[in-house]
């Protein structure tokens, strides 16, 4: 009896694509009835079947089947029933109408088993390939793609026949190509193999190697399959090299942001400002107060604008405060580096107790705006993220408006000129204490503004500015003073060769081999990549 | 600064050590008395004072360097904590079978971390003799290689703090990693005794804070040796004019090195002495902070005097020991305050005080004798 059937099924499946609406209605009547058998192995090859016909009501009733919401009335009627009252409503599967309520004594309900209702998972996630909704497909597709089975093969093709969306085919034909590796057919099984050649996820890559350990294979399908599994390597090692080097410039961003205010300070004035990493602790304070000024008054479309807000608030706060610092301490320690070291990370203790008094020790959130949520799929499993190439292009655009600064403004030449030889701008009247002044401000404000990078990849919290700080100065000892190419190099180098450390060594290996390669690389170039040359290196 | 000849006035020191030998033999006496006695110092602070010891001994370390040659090292913590997990590591396989695991081969840590045998750098630990013995060289040769490659390339100045407070950084990172084999996070800790004394013993107790107090001393006598002699007047000097010291012909690397590398030894005695006391030892001890504090201790007592930085490690440690337990959130504003104050306004600590007070006065010029400035 159950071979007939499956012959039956058989035949039906392979006609399917072939028929017509019509057609597809009687098979999903005579597969209903098939759900109210008594024997399991009948109800598997009917969910099987429902699954592969493509049929958008087949939905309904495979998912009331696995939530035991599917019964058999009286005269052998397959129904979908919602219990209501003391008895239940009924819903015809076939053309959806209602068939009012009945006792709970009138109907069965039609019992599944734990291998049933794997049957039934699988066959709705084939159905899901015929969702009207693009996403839903696409996720089935993926789904298939990475659970590959024979047995989806025909609900696959008659999906790829029906698909318009470009991706959503692509994804399908992969697809079906990985389901017919394990076709007994040989030209199939090298069809297979050539439709997933261009392939670079590692899934197309484990799969293709479990393939080619399955025993008794086809010579020259063996030769495809190690030509192709060489292929796929090769690309995913080139994608993920060029991930690492995103992430490596990425971080080296994120470095140079931290650390080209601290290399002005400590270029143009020669303080070493321990404090610099609070300086970017309150820049992401103050773009934690705007985005909850922006969240209290201003009505909530206007929230995701709350970003640019706070770059100019982060940096006047912290340029403010940078100024009162200058003025307040670090200009009566000039001359005197190692006093100016102690008393500044003086200042750092304060502000950063300063902050956990007013705000709590607790990390505060800072939300990423709409617009810089979500990011770049790329492929190969390859992830950008928008608020890295955000703040990746923030921090190329502040460099550059640094350097026009520093080339094209009145401002600018004085600081260039007292960075070059203090006494003589002085005794060119140039008012060295203000340049002094404005130049803390100016590189604390750049803090600031680091601050409101920082915020959009982490937590604020009092303690931000202490895991910079001693990366910024290596960034600065490592680049060179008193050189924005220096500084750039020297945090992109970092920030890279960090990246490239991680998988090797870890996470926290990695940074100490590069702090001893930075204490190794001082030997040689004790004034770091980009020095200064001539008298000006002397002082 | 107060100039050096001060240094060889001989009642000036002789009075020092007359009241460090007196508090040596007064702390463990009171303790001993019985508990009712009104003169009876209660047990907890046997540690604590033995501790306050330990930090002098490190400031004193710091001060070698940094108020003599002119080395302002923000390492120094990490030559503390090397010698401090020294001899955590003989504390450690002290406790042989008696750890929560009964494991009579391998510390508690280690068979958390399902490891089968003790890693080769911790052959040895064993024998107090043979960790006695590294609790000066690790710190000893680390300080002799790092400033070997630091000073030959003449890092100086802000340069050299930068990359002493890199080293603690990698130092800090690595401890903290479970693989390294120093119990990670939680670092060494649960000691049961040292050469077969209880280490919760009062008299124990007891033994180390004197032990501690003699090392103090001895520490002091090394440095005064040192600062006293032809060597200290070249670090003195090269601390003001290095270029000059270095045309007339001396080997300034050489000298500079001599000085850090002793200063190591001693920072790293100083941790090993540490360790029994508070029982345990953990990376937090590597961190960049705790370094730059020790230089606070200096300052605040006065750097470029002997006296300076053990008396600025007691006071400040106390204020901390007080503040921490009564107003816990005013801790870090003293602190940071404590930095900024001291180098604006006192730029040669406590002990500077007098003389700048009887320069405001117009009493006295000159600055003060060295009698009055090392009395206690």
């Amino acid at each position: 009896m159950m071979r007939v059937i499956r012959f039956f099924l058989l035949v039906l499946l392979a006609l399917a694509p072939l028929c017509g609406a019509a057609h597809a209605a009687d098979d999903f009547q005579t597969l209903l009835a098939q759900l109210a058998s008594d024997d399991f192995d009948a109800k598997a090859a009917a969910i099987r079947a429902l699954g592969a016909l493509g049929d958008p009501r087949a939905v309904r009733v495979l998912e009331a089947l696995s939530s035991d919401g599917l019964y058999t009335t009286s005269d052998h009627k397959v129904v979908i029933a919602v219990e209501s009252g003391d008895g239940y409503a009924l819903t015809d599967p076939i053309d959806g109408k209602s068939l009012g309520t009945v006792t709970s004594d009138a109907v069965d309900q039609v019992m599944v088993n734990n291998s049933l209702r794997s049957d039934v998972e699988s066959a709705l996630a084939g159905l899901m390939l015929f969702s009207p909704r693009r996403e839903d497909r696409q996720r089935a597709a993926n789904d298939a793609l990475k659970h590959p089975a024979p047995g989806r093969i025909p609900g696959l093709k008659k999906a790829l026949a029906a698909e318009q969306d470009d991706e959503v085919r692509g994804t399908l034909r992969k697809a079906l190509a990985a389901a017919q590796l394990s076709s007994t057919d040989k030209s199939e099984q090298l069809a297979a193999i050539a439709t997933l050649s261009d392939s670079t996820s590692p899934e197309i890559y484990n799969l293709l190697a479990e393939r080619r350990n399955a025993s008794n294979l086809d010579p020259a399908v063996e030769k495809a399959l190690d030509a192709e599994l060489h292929a796929i390597a090769q690309r995913i090692r080139i994608i993920g090299f060029a991930a690492t080097l995103f992430e490596g410039l990425s971080l080296g961003s994120i470095l140079l942001l931290a650390a080209i205010g601290l290399a002005i300070t400590f270029g143009v004035m020669g303080v070493i400002n321990m404090a610099h990493g609070e300086m970017i602790m309150l820049g992401a304070y103050a773009t934690y107060v705007v985005q909850q000024l922006f969240g209290a008054f201003l009505p909530p479309q206007w929230l995701d604008a709350y970003l640019v807000a706070a770059v100019p608030v982060a940096f006047v706060v912290t340029a403010l405060v940078g100024v009162a610092l200058e003025r307040g301490i670090i200009r009566f320690l000039y001359g005197r580096p190692l006093e100016t070291l102690l008393a500044t990370w003086g200042v750092s203790l304060v502000l950063q107790q300063l902050v956990r008094t007013i705000f709590g020790a607790p990390n505060k959130e800072v939300g990423n705006p709409a617009w810089m949520t979500g990011g770049i799929s790329l492929p190969g499993g390859v992830f950008l993220t928008w608020n890295r190439l955000v703040i990746m292009a923030f921090c190329f655009v502040v460099l550059g408006l640094l350097a026009l600064v520093l080339r094209r403004t009145r401002f600018g030449l004085h600081m260039r000129a007292v960075t070059q030889n203090r006494d003589m701008a002085a005794a060119m009247g140039i008012p060295t204490a203000r340049v002094d002044a404005l130049t803390f401000g100016l590189g604390s404000g750049i803090a600031g503004i680091a601050g409101v990078a920082l915020s959009q990849i982490g937590n604020v919290s009092p303690n931000l500015g202490g895991i910079y700080i001693v990366d910024s100065f290596m960034v600065v000892v490592f680049g060179g003073v008193g050189s924005l190419l220096g500084t750039l190099a020297g945090a992109m180098t970092l920030g890279i060769v960090n990246k490239l450390l991680e998988p090797v060594a870890g996470a926290v290996l990695g940074k100490v081999v590069v702090l001893v390669a930075i204490i190794l690389f001082i030997q040689k170039r004790p004034r770091g990549l980009f020095a200064l040359k001539g008298r000006v290196a002397e002082s | 600064m107060p100039r050096t000849p001060s240094l060889l006035a001989p009642r000036g020191w002789t009075w020092l050590l007359a009241v460090g030998a007196a508090l040596t033999v007064a702390v463990p006496v009171l303790n001993a008395l019985p508990s009712g006695s009104a003169l009876h110092l209660p047990d907890y602070l046997v540690p604590l004072f033995g501790k306050y010891a330990c930090y002098a001994l490190l400031a004193l370390a710091l001060d070698l360097i940094w108020g003599y040659a002119g080395i302002l090292s923000l390492g120094h913590g990490a030559f503390f904590a090397l010698g401090g997990y020294a001899m955590g590591m003989y504390l450690m396989r002290e406790i042989g079978a008696r750890g929560v695991y009964r494991n009579p081969l391998l510390p508690d840590f280690m068979v958390f971390l399902n490891w089968k045998a003790l890693p080769w750098y911790w052959w040895g630990f064993d024998h107090f003799a043979f960790a006695a013995l590294m609790v000066v060289l690790v710190p000893g040769l680390l300080a002799l290689v790092f400033g070997w490659f630091a000073f030959r390339s003449r890092v100086t100045g802000v340069y050299l703090s930068i990359i002493t407070q890199a080293m603690t950084y990698a130092l800090w990172l690595a401890f903290f990693r479970n693989d390294m084999g120093f119990g990670g996070n939680n670092g060494l800790t649960d000691f049961k005794d040292l050469l077969g004394f209880d280490l919760h013993a009062a008299s124990t107790r007891r033994g180390l804070y004197v032990a501690s107090m003699v090392t103090l001393g001895l520490g002091y006598l090394a440095c005064r040796l040192i600062t006293g002699s032809k060597l200290g007047r070249l670090l003195l000097a090269l601390r003001d004019a290095e270029s000059r010291v270095r045309f007339l012909g001396y080997s300034v690397d050489h000298a500079k090195l001599f000085a850090f590398t002793v200063s190591a030894i001693i920072a790293g005695i100083a941790g090993a002495l540490y360790v029994p006391q508070v029982g345990i030892i953990n990376p937090s001890e590597f961190s960049p902070g705790n370094s730059i504090e020790i230089a606070i201790w200096v300052a605040v007592g006065g750097r470029g005097t002997l006296l300076g930085p053990i008396l600025g490690a007691v006071l400040v440690n106390f204020a901390k020991t007080w503040l921490t337990g009564s107003i816990p959130e005013a801790w870090l504003f003293v602190l940071g305050g404590l930095f900024i104050f001291v180098t604006l306004a006192l730029p040669k600590g406590v002990l500077g005080l007098p003389s700048m007070l009887g320069t405001v006065l117009r009493r006295r010029p000159a600055a003060p004798l060295a009698g009055e400035e090392r009395a206690p």
